[in-house]
C-alpha cells in the first residue's frame, strides 16, 4: 500500500525543485569513484566493484543514521553475490541520479524505504556481478557456466575454484546479462540471519568519523549567530570586538546570520558574543504558540481533500448520533545529537561538502546556489550521521556553511551549530488539530469521519509535489487505514502557520495514529466493547495486522480490565508496508502513571537484518516516548522557548521500560522499519491511561492533559 | 602551555586555559572519538576520564587537568574496558552511535567501581548518557553480559 502510493510521490517529487535540479546532473561524482588505490576490476554497475585483490565494494546510496542501511544494503549484495556480507567494503555514494530512492523520487534516505527501495535491483545487482563471474570461471574451464556454483567468494566446478578476485577481469569481459534469476526466499543464506551490524565495532570504540568529525588540510571553523526570531534576518552588525580575538579570520554576514571564522572552534564560538547584531526579526516575531493553535482552530472549518472515502459518511452520520472528539499534537524538535553542522570548501575546482545529510541531492542544489555555481561543480561527500530523523532531509545548514567558505575561497570551513542553535532553528514537527465524529451500532463502528489540520511540510520542501490539496505526508496513516467500516471520510486540511515545520521520525503517522487509534477506543467503550476485540472485528479483511494484534495481546497477558493495579492499552496499525501492534502497561494513578512496559508485535515481510530490525522498533519505541509522554516545542514572539535538553527533554534510561519485540517469520516482501516503531507509542499509552484513569487525554504531550508520569 | 597525561603520554597544549578539554581534544589533537552533544553537560557525548573518574569535557577547562590523568574512548584499556566493549559487540548496541563513546566511557567507569551493578545502580550511572536512538535497553544488556563475563574470568 505504501509502495504504491510512494511511487505516485515520486512523480510529484520530480516537479520540485531541489529534486528537478538535481536530476539533470549527469555526472557521476562523490566519494563513489577514487576511494581505492586499485581500480575496479569488476564494475558491473552502479553499486558493486570488485577488486583484482578479491575485496567488494557496495557503493552505498543511503545514508547511514543508525537505522543499519549499510548492513542490511550489504546483505541484499551479498546474498546474490555469493560473499560473506562481512567482507563487504561499503564506500558512501555522492549525488548522482543514478542513486535515485525511487520510492522518494529523489536521493533521499527517508520514508522507511531504504530497503524496499534496493530489495529488487540490489539483489540483482549481485546476480548480475555474480553471473559475469561465473561466465569467465566456465570459460577458463571450458565448463557450461550451469555446472558452476559460487560459495564464498569463489566459483566452485567439481573440485575446482576460482576466487572472485582471480575472476574480476576476466568477468569484466563477460556480457553484462539482461536477465538474472534471484534466489528464492526459501534458499536464502544470508538474508534474514544473524550477522553483526558492519558499523558497530568502530561505533563502541569511538572511531566513526560523523560529519562532525572530518578533517581537510587547513581547516578552519566556524560559528554562527543566527536571529532568535525565526526567520528572522541581518539588518546590521558591528565586529569591532570579534576581530580583537587572537586567531579570528574573518566575519561573515550571510544575511540570516553572521558567522565569525576563526581557526579553532572555540574561539570562533566565545568571540561571538562580542558581536553587536541588530535584527530584522520578520513577520514570525508576532507569533507564539497560542496563535498557531488558533490559526488551525480557524482552518477547522474548511472541507480540505479527501484522502479516503467509503460509503456516506456524511448520510450515516446525520442519521445517527455523532460521538465527537478533537485531539491535538505538539511542535517537536528533532535534537539529534550531533548538532546540524558541515565542511565546506569552495575553490577553482568548485564545491565541496563532507556532510552528515539524508538528502545529496537537495545538498548539492543547495551548496551550487550558495556558491553561485552550477550543481556540477559540486562534490557532496555524505558522512556518518549522528542522528537523522528527518531533520538531516532538510539541507539550510549547508547552504549556510557554503555561504561562509565562500568568503575565503581555497580554505576549507567547518560550520558547527551550538545545541542551543539546533534546537532553536529547527524545522518542527507540524502541530496539529484532528477533528473526529462517528457513530457506533452493533459493536462496529458504521461512520467514522476524521479531518486533520496541520501545515504542510511538502509545501515548503517539494511545493510541486503537493497537489489537489493532498500533501502524501499528512495523508499518511489516513490513506492506510484500516479498519472495515461501511462509512468513511478521512480529509486534510492544509494550513500555514508562519514557521517552518519539517518531516519528524514517522512523519503524520504519529500525529493520525493518537487521533484515530484513541478515538477507536473511545468508540469501543461507547459500544460496551473490549477495545482488542472491537479492533479483530472490523479487520477481518486484514489477516496480518489481526495476526499481529492478537500476537501482540497474548505476550503482554492483555486484559481490558486492570488486573493488579496494572493497566493495558492497545494500539494497532499498517504503516510503510508493515502490520504493527503494540501494548502499553502502565501502573500507579493520574499524578504517578509508571509505564511498565511495551510489547510489541509486528509483521513487515522478509525482515532482512532480523536484529536490527528489533533494534529499530526498540529505537523507535524511545521516540515514540519523546512524542507520548513531555517533550514539546513552544513558541513566543517567534522564539522558540526550549534551547537544551534540561528544557527540550529526551527520554533517559531510567524512563524507558523495558520493550518487548515479536517479529513474525514472514516470506512477503519486506515492508519498512525505520520509522514503523514510532506512531503507537502515544495512543496506546493514552489507551492504557484510560484503563488506568478513566481519563481520556487528547492531547500530546500526554502530561498536558492533566496527568504525570512517574 | 598545560601539560597533561593523555592516554598514557605526557604531553603539552599550546591553547587557553578557559579553552574546554573537548575542543582540545577534538581540534587541537585532532581526537575526534569524544563527542560534542550540547556543551553543557546534559548529554555526557564528552564524557572522559580524569584520574579514573567519568567526567564531562564540555564545560571542563584546559586549566583543570594539568598534570592530571586524561582518557578518552582512544585510550580505554585493560580488562573492564574490553569486556565492556566486547559486550556493546555481542549485544549489538550502537544505532547511529553517536552517543556511545560517551556511554562506554561511563559504563567502564561503572564496572571499575562496582563489579555486579544492580539495574537500580545502573540507572544511577547511566542516567546523565543520553541516547536519541534509544539504546538503553541493549546499554543495560551490555553492562550486565560485561560484569558476567569479568566475574567468570576471574
Amino acid at each position: 500500500m505504501s509502495i504504491v502510493w510512494g511511487l505516485s510521490r515520486r512523480e510529484f517529487l520530480r516537479a520540485s525543485a531541489l529534486g528537478s535540479a538535481a536530476l539533470v546532473i549527469g555526472l557521476r561524482i562523490g566519494t563513489a569513484r577514487g576511494a581505492s588505490a586499485s581500480p575496479p576490476a569488476l564494475e558491473p554497475n552502479a553499486w558493486i566493484r570488485v577488486r583484482a585483490d578479491g575485496s567488494v565494494t557496495l557503493v552505498c546510496p543511503r545514508n547511514e543514521m543508525g537505522q543499519d542501511v549499510h548492513t542490511s544494503l550489504a546483505m541484499l549484495l551479498a546474498e546474490e553475490l555469493g560473499v560473506d556480507p562481512r567482507r563487504v567494503t561499503i564506500v558512501q555514494a555522492g549525488a548522482d541520479p543514478v542513486y535515485v530512492n525511487k520510492l522518494m523520487g529523489s536521493q533521499i534516505t527517508g520514508g522507511s524505504t531504504s530497503v524496499r527501495d534496493a530489495w529488487e535491483p540490489l539483489r540483482r545487482a549481485g546476480a548480475t556481478a555474480r553471473t559475469m563471474l561465473v561466465g569467465a570461471a566456465a570459460q577458463h574451464w571450458n565448463v557450461r557456466a550451469a555446472d558452476c556454483r559460487v560459495e564464498n567468494g569463489r566459483v566452485i566446478h567439481g573440485n575446482k575454484a576460482l576466487a572472485y578476485g582471480t575472476l574480476a577481469a576476466a568477468a569484466a569481459r563477460q556480457p553484462v546479462p539482461k536477465d538474472v534469476e534471484l534466489k528464492p526466499p526459501a534458499s536464502f543464506a544470508v538474508i534474514g540471519k544473524a550477522l553483526p551490524r558492519l558499523d558497530g565495532s568502530d561505533k563502541a570504540r569511538g572511531r566513526t568519523v560523523f560529519g562532525i568529525d572530518v578533517k581537510q588540510p587547513g581547516m578552519v571553523y566556524a560559528a554562527l549567530a543566527q536571529c532568535p526570531v525565526l526567520g528572522g534576518k541581518v539588518a546590521s552588525f558591528e565586529s569591532a570586538g570579534v576581530e580583537k580575538h587572537s586567531g579570528v579570520r574573518k566575519v561573515v554576514n550571510i544575511g540570516e546570520g553572521v558567522a565569525v571564522i576563526a581557526d579553532r572552534y572555540w574561539t570562533a564560538r566565545s568571540a561571538l558574543a562580542d558581536l553587536k547584531i541588530t535584527w530584522d526579526e520578520g513577520p514570525a516575531s508576532k507569533i507564539g504558540t497560542a496563535d498557531i493553535y488558533a490559526t488551525l482552530e480557524r482552518a477547522a472549518g474548511r472541507p480540505g481533500a479527501i484522502a479516503k472515502q467509503a460509503g456516506d459518511a456524511a448520510a450515516a452520520l446525520a442519521r445517527g448520533k455523532p460521538i465527537e472528539a478533537r485531539y491535538t499534537a505538539q511542535m517537536l524538535a528533532h535534537a539529534t545529537l550531533e548538532p546540524q553542522n558541515c565542511l565546506a570548501l569552495v575553490s577553482p575546482q568548485g564545491v565541496d561538502v563532507w556532510a552528515s545529510t539524508q538528502f545529496p541531492q537537495g545538498a548539492q542544489g543547495i551548496a551550487a546556489a550558495a556558491a553561485g555555481v552550477k550543481p556540477d561543480r559540486v562534490r557532496i561527500h555524505p558522512q556518518f550521521i549522528g542522528g537523522g530523523f528527518g531533520r538531516r532531509i532538510d539541507v539550510d545548514f549547508i547552504g549556510q556553511a557554503v555561504a561562509i567558505a565562500n568568503a575565503i575561497p581555497g580554505t576549507p570551513v567547518k560550520l558547527i551549530w551550538t545545541r542551543e542553535d539546533d534546537t532553536t532553528h529547527d524545522f518542527y514537527r507540524p502541530p496539529s488539530l484532528h477533528l473526529l465524529r462517528a457513530t457506533v451500532g452493533d459493536g462496529r463502528i458504521d461512520a467514522f469521519d476524521c479531518k486533520l489540520i496541520s501545515p504542510s511540510i511538502t509545501n515548503r520542501l517539494f511545493p510541486g509535489a503537493v497537489q489537489d490539496g493532498l500533501d502524501g505526508f499528512m495523508t499518511e496513516g489516513l490513506i492506510n487505514f484500516t479498519y472495515d467500516i461501511p462509512n468513511l471520510e478521512l480529509r486534510t486540511v492544509i494550513e500555514e502557520v508562519g514557521i517552518a515545520v519539517g518531516y519528524w521520525r514517522s512523519v503524520s503517522h504519529a500525529l493520525n495514529a493518537f487521533a484515530i487509534e484513541s478515538f477507536v477506543d473511545e468508540l469501543a467503550a461507547a459500544a460496551g466493547r473490549d477495545p482488542l476485540a472491537f479492533r479483530i472485528a472490523m479487520l477481518e479483511k486484514m489477516p496480518r495486522q489481526q495476526a499481529v494484534l492478537q500476537r501482540a495481546a497474548a505476550n503482554a497477558r492483555y486484559s481490558a480490565k486492570p488486573i493488579g493495579g496494572h493497566a493495558y492499552g492497545i494500539a494497532s496499525m499498517e504503516c510503510y508496508g508493515t502490520h504493527m501492534a503494540l501494548i502499553a502497561e502502565v501502573s500507579g494513578s493520574a499524578d504517578a502513571v509508571k509505564l511498565e512496559k511495551l510489547t510489541y508485535a509486528l509483521d513487515c515481510g522478509i525482515a532482512v537484518h532480523p536484529d536490527q530490525v528489533v533494534a529499530q522498533i526498540e529505537g523507535g519505541a524511545v521516540s515514540g516516548l519523546i512524542n507520548a509522554i513531555r517533550s514539546k516545542v513552544t513558541i513566543a514572539n517567534g522564539r522558540v522557548e526550549q534551547a537544551n535538553f534540561n528544557s527540550f527533554t529526551i527520554p533517559r534510561m531510567p524512563e524507558v521500560p523495558p520493550i518487548a519485540v515479536d517479529l513474525f517469520a514472514s516470506s512477503e516482501a519486506p515492508g519498512g522499519i525505520g520509522e514503523a516503531g514510532v506512531p503507537l507509542v502515544a495512543p496506546a499509552i493514552a489507551n492504557a491511561v484510560f484503563a488506568l484513569t478513566g481519563k481520556r487525554i487528547r492531547a500530546l504531550p500526554l502530561e498536558d492533559g492533566g496527568i504525570r508520569f512517574a | 602551555m598545560i601539560t597533561l597525561v593523555l592516554n598514557g603520554k605526557t604531553l603539552s597544549v599550546d591553547a587557553p586555559p578557559e579553552t574546554p578539554v573537548l575542543w582540545v581534544l577534538r581540534d587541537n589533537l585532532g581526537m575526534t572519538g569524544t563527542k560534542f552533544g550540547c556543551g553543557a553537560t546534559l548529554c555526557r557525548a564528552c564524557t572522559i576520564h580524569v584520574d579514573g573518574q567519568p567526567t564531562f569535557s564540555c564545560l571542563l577547562p584546559l586549566s583543570a587537568v594539568e598534570g592530571k590523568k586524561v582518557t578518552t574512548i582512544e585510550g580505554i584499556s585493560g580488562p573492564v574496558a574490553a569486556a565492556v566493549q566486547a559486550a556493546w559487540d555481542k549485544i549489538q548496541v550502537p544505532q547511529c552511535g553517536y552517543c556511545q563513546s560517551g556511554q562506554v566511557m561511563s559504563a567502564v567507569a561503572l564496572l571499575t567501581t562496582n563489579a555486579k551493578p544492580s539495574d537500580a545502580d545502573i540507572d544511577q550511572a547511566m542516567q546523565g548518557n543520553l541516547c536519541r536512538c534509544g539504546t538503553y535497553q541493549r546499554i543495560r544488556r551490555a553492562i550486565h553480559d560485561a560484569a558476567n563475563q569479568l566475574e567468570a574470568s576471574k
